[in-house]
C-alpha cells in the first residue's frame, strides 16, 4: 500500500497547532515592542532592545522546532526521559547554590551573556518521564507503589523549584493533577483540592465559623447522598461513607487551623502580602498592590476595542512594571481592548483544546499522557498569568506562554510543543 | 457530548477561560474606574490661569487690575548639586534661606515625592530676569509667572476685598477648586467670585511613571484655553470713595452714599479700613491686621449694629402719620424733655415750645417724639402695647431695618429691631408699657442698625417712600444683575406723609440758626440739602455722631449717611463728613467758604 506508511508533511503535521504557535509568537513580539516603545521609538529590529532580542530568540526557537520535527526521532524522547529528568533535576538543585539572588529567587544560570532557567526545561523532562512511566503496560494508578512513583516524579522538581523561591513555576506542577485525573485518578482528589483552596480562602476572609459551616454542609451532603443511594443491606458501604465523612470533616478542620499557621509561618512575607492584597484584606497601592493596580488600570482603560497599537498611555510610559515579561497581557488589554483579550484567550483555548483532542485520539499512551501534560502546563500558565494581571490570582511571577519576553520560556514552550507535534506526526504517519 | 474525563477537562478549560473573560469584560467595559485612573496616572494637566476679571468703578476707572509677578518653584527630586551662593544671589535672598529650604525638602523627601513646590513668591522682576539667564545652572528650579491684583486707587480696601490661595478646608467644600487656585475671600472679590474667576485652561501632557513629561496628549487636541474672568463694573465712584476715606482718616465709623434713584452705592467707607497695598499681599500683613484692636477687617458699613439715634425720629413720625395718631399740625410741649413718672424725664435741649412736627424734626426735639411714640403704642386700635409694638416693628422693617437688606455685598448683617416677645422675656408678659421702652422714641435702646440701613433711610427720604435694594455691582457687558435690584421697595407709609418729614429735614438744614435747625452747617448754597442729625448714646464712651442727608431736595442725586463713633454731637463730626461728600459729588469741589470744614475733617484724627 504505497503512501500509507509515509504520508506527507501536509497530512501529518497538525498545522493548526503550528499556526496558533506562530500567531501567538507574532502577537507576543508586537506587544513586547509596544511595551518597550516610548515616545522616541526605536526599530522593532533594534537588536539591543527587547523586541530585537526576542526576534533572535524566535529565530533560534524555529531552528529548534525544525530540529525536533525533522531530525530527532520521536522515539528518542521516551528513551532519554529518565536521563534528561535526572540531569535537569540536578541542575534545579545546583542552581540554588550557584546562582545570584534575583529579587529573592535563585533560579537563573548565568554563563556570560547567556542566562537560562532550568525550571522552564524541567516542565518538559517531568512531562516526558511522567508519560514514560505511566504508559508502561503494567502501570496502575491505583497501585500504591506506582502512585508514589508518580507523586515523586512530580513532587521532586516541584520542591526543588520551591527551594529556588520560584513559587509560580512550582504552582504549575499542580496542573499535573489534571493529567492524573485523565489517567484514572479519583475525581475526589480534584474535589478535595478544590475544597482545600476554598477553605483556605474562606478562613482568611471570613469569620472562623464560616469555613467550618461550609465544611459541615459539604460532608453532611455527601453522607446523605450515600444514604439515599444505598440500600439498607449495604451496611459496609454506609459504614465506609460515615467513616469517610468524619475523616473528611476532621481533615477539613485541620486545614482551617493549618491555614493560619501556614499563612503566618510558612509563607514568605511577600507571598503573604500578595495574597492579602488579592483577597482585599489589605490595601497597599504603593507596594505589593502597585503592580496589580497599575496592571488593572492599563487593561481596564483599554475598553472595548483598545487605544490602538502603540497608543497605550499606561503601556508606553511604563506604569506597569515587568511589562514585557510577566505583565505582557496588559499591553494586549490596553492597546487592543476587550476584543484583543478575547482573541488571545480564544487562541490559547483553541490550542489547548486541539492538543487535548489530538492527545486523546492517540493510540500511544506515551503521546496521550505527554499531550495532557503539555495542555496542563499551558493551562496553568494561562490561568495564573492572566488571572494575576486582572486581579483574580495573587501576583505570581510566571510568563504567559509564547507571548512573554524571554528566551528560556520561549525555547521551553517551543520544544515542549514541537515534541508533541512530532509525536503526533509519528502517530499519523502510521495510522 | 459524553461526559467522559476528557470532555470534563475541556469543559473546565472553557469555564476558566469564561471566568477570565467575564472579569475582563467587567474591568474593561462595565467599570469606568480604571479609565479614570488611567488618565490620572498618565496625564499631567498643565494649568493656565486666566487673568482675573478687572473691577471698574461707575465711571470706567480701574479699581482693581492685574499685574504680573514672578514665583520660583522647585521640584526637589530633580535638583542636582548646585551653587547655593549663586542661586541666592540671583534670587536676591540669603544663602541660608536656600540651605534651610533644601534641608527641609531632604527631610521630607518621601512625602514630597515628585511634587513641585513654591520656593519663593513675588520676586522682583530684575531677580526674575537674572534667574532666567542662569537657570541652566539650577536644574529642578523654575520660574513661574503669575498675575496678582493691583490697585490704581487707594480706594475701598474693605469694599473690594482680597483674594488668597485656597486652603485644604476650602477645597474640601469646593471641589472645583484645586490647590494653587486663588479665591475672593471678602468684599467684591468674594461677592463676584464666579464672574471674576474665569475658567482655567490646561494643556495635557503624557507622563511616565516617574512623572517625567513625555509629549503633548493627542497633539493638544484635548487642550483647553483659559477663559479670562469677566470684568465687573461697580457702582462705586472711585474719587468719592477715596475722598470719603480721606475724610474718615483717623476716625472710627462709616460713610455710605447711595444714588436714591437706582439704589447704587456710590461710596462705602469703613474706617479704619485696609489699605489696598496691604490687600495685594494680605498674607504678609494678616497677623498685624487681625491684632489691630480697631479691627480694620471688620466692615462696619454692613456688619456694625449701632443705635441710629435721632435720625430714627423720622421713621416714628412717619408711622404716627400713617397710623393716624399724629397730624402734622399737632402741637406738643417740650420743656427740656419729656416727664414719664417717678420724676423721670427724657431730656431735651432748649428750643421753642410747644412745636409742631415740622419744627420737631428740624430741631430734633426729643419730647415731641416721645408723645408720638406714646400715641403709636397706646393706639386703641390694638389690644395692648405688645401688639402695637409688633405693628410698629413691621413698619420699621418696611424701612429696611431689623433685617438684611439683601444687598449683593457679602457678610451683610441685619441689625436689630426688638419684638414684643423680646420685652416679654425681659420684663414678663404684659409687665411693660410705653414708658418702659421710651428710648425707642428717639432711636435709642434696643435698636441696632447698620450704616448701610441708615444710608438707605436717607435714600427712602429722598425717594419719598421707597428704595431700591442698595447694591454695588452694575449691569455691564458680561454681567446682568439680579432683577430684584431694579424693583422699587415700598415702605408701609404713604408718599403723602413723606412731604412733611422731608420739609422738616429741609428746615433742619436751611431753616437758619434762629429757627433752631440742628443741621444748618450742612447748608450748601444752590443744592437744597435736606438732612437730619443724630447723636446716639453710646454705652461704651462718648456719644456716636450721626448724620443723614440727601440733595437736591427735588429729584435727589445722592443720599449720604455718616456715622462716627465716640465723636459727640452729630452736627460736629458726622455732618461735615456727609455734607462734604455730598458737595464733592454734586459740585466736584468744595466751595471756598466751606473749605475750613474740609481742612478740619482731614486734619482731625481721633487715633
Amino acid at each position: 500500500m504505497p503512501g500509507s506508511f509515509d504520508r506527507g508533511l501536509g497530512k501529518t503535521v497538525d498545522w493548526w497547532l503550528v499556526g496558533c504557535y506562530l500567531l501567538l509568537l507574532l502577537i507576543g513580539w508586537l506587544n513586547i515592542y509596544a511595551s518597550i516603545h516610548s515616545t522616541e521609538p526605536a526599530s522593532i529590529f533594534d537588536w539591543s532592545a527587547r523586541s530585537g532580542k526576542q526576534a533572535i530568540w524566535m529565530l533560534t526557537a524555529f531552528a529548534l522546532d525544525l530540529l525536533i520535527l525533522f531530525v530527532i526521532h520521536p522515539r528518542l524522547w521516551e528513551v532519554l526521559s529518565p536521563y534528561a529528568y535526572i540531569g535537569v533535576f540536578f541542575l534545579l538543585v545546583l542552581v540554588i547554590f550557584v546562582s545570584r539572588d534575583v529579587k529573592g529567587s535563585h533560579s537563573w544560570f548565568e554563563l556570560g551573556p547567556v542566562k537560562f532557567q532550568p525550571a522552564e526545561i524541567s516542565k518538559i523532562t517531568t512531562s516526558l518521564l511522567l508519560a514514560a512511566v505511566m504508559s508502561k503496560p503494567a502501570f496502575r494508578l491505583t497501585n500504591r507503589r506506582h502512585f508514589l512513583w508518580v507523586a515523586a516524579i512530580i513532587g521532586l522538581p516541584m520542591l526543588a523549584i520551591l527551594g529556588e523561591s520560584e513559587t509560580g513555576s512550582a504552582l504549575v506542577y499542580v496542573g499535573f493533577i489534571f493529567v492524573l485525573y485523565r489517567e484514572g485518578l479519583s475525581g475526589w482528589w480534584l474535589f478535595l483540592m478544590g475544597m482545600a483552596i476554598l477553605l483556605f480562602i474562606l478562613t482568611l476572609i471570613a469569620p472562623g465559623w464560616v469555613p467550618v459551616a461550609v465544611l459541615l454542609a459539604v460532608c453532611l451532603g455527601y453522607f446523605l447522598q450515600v444514604l439515599r443511594n444505598s440500600r439498607r443491606e449495604e451496611r459496609v458501604r454506609r459504614r465506609t461513607a460515615l467513616t469517610r465523612t468524619v475523616l473528611a470533616f476532621l481533615a477539613g478542620v485541620m486545614v482551617v487551623f493549618a491555614t493560619d499557621f501556614v499563612f503566618n509561618n510558612v509563607l514568605q512575607d511577600h507571598q503573604r502580602k500578595r495574597i492579602e492584597v488579592l483577597l482585599g484584606l489589605k490595601e497597599d497601592p504603593a507596594g505589593v498592590g502597585y503592580n496589580v493596580r497599575q496592571s488593572m488600570i492599563a487593561i481596564g482603560s483599554g475598553g472595548f476595542s483598545g487605544k490602538g497599537y502603540l497608543q497605550g498611555t499606561q503601556t508606553t510610559y511604563g506604569f506597569v512594571p515587568e511589562q514585557s515579561t510577566d505583565f505582557i497581557f496588559c499591553t494586549v488589554g490596553e492597546e487592543w481592548g476587550f476584543l484583543g483579550c478575547l482573541a488571545v484567550i480564544l487562541l490559547y483555548v483553541f490550542m489547548i483544546w486541539r492538543i487535548i483532542t489530538d492527545a486523546d485520539k492517540s493510540r500511544e499512551s506515551f503521546t496521550r499522557i505527554y499531550g495532557y501534560c503539555l495542555a496542563a502546563c499551558l493551562f496553568m500558565h494561562l490561568f495564573i498569568n492572566i488571572g494575576m494581571t486582572i486581579g483574580l490570582m495573587p501576583v505570581i511571577g510566571i510568563p504567559l506562554p509564547l507571548l512573554s519576553y524571554g528566551g528560556s520560556s520561549l525555547w521551553a514552550f517551543s520544544v515542549m510543543l514541537f515534541i508533541f507535534i512530532s509525536l503526533d506526526r509519528q502517530e499519523k504517519k502510521y495510522f | 457530548m459524553e461526559m467522559n474525563r476528557k470532555n470534563r477537562l475541556l469543559f473546565g478549560l472553557v469555564a476558566v477561560a469564561a471566568l477570565l473573560l467575564v472579569k475582563l469584560f467587567y474591568i474593561q467595559i462595565i467599570n469606568d474606574k480604571y479609565k479614570r485612573d488611567a488618565s490620572n496616572n498618565s496625564m499631567v494637566y498643565n494649568y493656565i490661569y486666566p487673568p482675573r476679571g478687572v473691577i471698574y468703578d461707575r465711571n470706567g476707572e480701574i479699581l482693581v487690575g492685574n499685574e504680573v509677578c514672578y514665583d520660583i518653584a522647585v521640584t526637589p527630586r530633580d535638583v542636582a548639586p548646585f551653587d547655593t551662593l549663586a542661586l541666592a544671589e540671583a534670587l536676591g535672598v540669603e544663602a541660608d534661606f536656600i540651605r534651610e529650604r533644601m534641608a527641609y525638602y531632604r527631610k521630607y523627601r518621601t512625602r514630597i515625592g515628585w511634587q513641585t513646590l513654591t520656593l519663593l513668591k513675588h520676586i522682583p522682576q530684575e531677580n526674575y530676569i537674572r534667574f532666567i539667564e542662569e537657570s541652566y545652572r539650577f536644574p529642578g528650579f523654575k520660574a513661574e509667572v503669575r498675575s496678582v491684583r493691583q490697585y490704581p486707587f487707594n480706594a475701598g480696601g474693605n469694599l473690594l476685598g482680597y483674594i488668597s490661595e485656597v486652603d485644604a478646608d476650602f477645597i474640601k467644600n469646593h471641589p472645583d477648586y484645586r490647590s494653587g487656585d486663588y479665591v475672593g475671600k471678602t468684599g467684591l472679590e468674594a461677592a463676584r467670585e464666579a464672574d471674576l474667576r474665569g475658567v482655567k485652561g490646561y494643556h495635557i501632557y503624557l507622563r511616565d511613571s516617574r512623572n517625567r513629561v513625555q509629549s503633548p496628549y493627542k497633539d493638544g487636541e484635548e487642550d483647553k484655553e483659559a477663559e479670562p474672568g469677566k470684568d465687573v463694573v461697580s457702582t462705586i465712584d472711585a474719587h468719592l470713595q477715596q475722598y470719603g476715606q480721606q475724610l474718615m482718616a483717623g476716625k472710627v465709623g462709616s460713610v455710605v452714599a447711595i444714588e436714591p434713584s437706582t439704589g447704587e452705592i456710590l461710596a462705602m467707607v469703613s474706617s479704619p479700613g485696609i489699605d489696598v497695598d496691604v490687600l495685594s499681599d494680605i498674607g504678609k500683613h494678616y497677623g498685624e491686621i487681625s491684632r489691630d484692636p480697631r479691627k480694620p477687617m471688620f466692615n462696619r458699613t454692613v456688619m456694625a449694629s449701632y443705635p441710629p439715634g435721632s435720625v430714627f425720629k423720622l421713621i416714628n413720625g412717619l408711622i404716627g402719620l400713617q397710623e393716624g395718631v399724629l397730624q402734622p399740625s399737632n402741637m406738643y410741649p417740650c420743656n427740656y424733655g419729656f416727664p414719664y413718672g417717678n420724676n423721670r424725664r427724657l431730656g431735651c435741649h432748649g428750643h421753642a415750645s410747644p412745636l409742631n412736627l415740622l419744627s420737631a424734626i428740624a430741631t430734633s426735639c426729643n419730647g415731641y417724639f416721645c408723645y408720638v411714640f406714646r400715641n403709636i403704642l397706646d393706639n386703641k386700635k390694638y389690644k395692648n402695647t405688645a401688639e402695637a409694638l409688633d405693628v410698629w416693628r413691621e413698619y420699621v422693617q418696611s424701612f429696611g431695618f431689623g433685617r438684611k437688606l439683601g444687598s449683593d455685598f457679602p457678610s451683610e448683617l441685619g441689625g436689630n429691631i426688638p419684638t414684643s416677645a423680646f420685652y416679654d422675656k425681659i420684663y414678663g408678659k404684659g409687665a411693660w408699657r410705653f414708658q418702659t421702652v421710651i428710648s425707642l422714641s428717639i432711636g435709642q435702646g434696643e435698636i441696632g442698625a447698620t450704616p448701610l440701613q441708615i444710608a438707605n433711610l436717607a435714600a427712602i427720604m429722598a425717594n419719598r417712600g421707597y428704595y431700591y435694594i442698595p447694591h454695588i455691582v452694575k449691569d455691564s457687558d458680561g454681567i446682568e444683575i439680579d432683577p430684584k435690584y431694579k424693583e422699587r421697595q415700598y415702605t408701609m407709609v404713604d408718599t403723602t406723609h413723606f412731604h412733611t418729614a422731608v420739609e422738616g429735614m429741609y428746615m433742619a438744614v436751611n431753616g437758619g440758626g434762629s429757627a433752631g435747625g440742628t443741621a444748618f452747617s450742612a447748608r450748601i448754597p444752590g443744592l437744597d440739602v435736606c438732612g437730619k442729625t443724630g447723636t446716639a448714646q453710646n454705652p461704651h464712651g462718648k456719644d456716636n455722631s450721626v448724620f443723614i442727608c440727601f440733595a437736591p431736595k427735588d429729584n435727589p442725586k445722592i443720599a449720604v449717611a455718616a456715622y462716627v463713633e465716640n465723636a459727640g454731637f452729630g452736627a460736629t463730626w458726622a455732618l461735615p463728613v456727609a455734607s462734604l461728600m455730598l458737595e464733592k459729588y454734586l459740585n466736584g469741589e468744595i466751595s471756598p467758604e466751606r473749605q475750613y470744614m474740609e481742612d478740619r475733617m482731614m486734619t482731625t484724627r481721633f487715633f
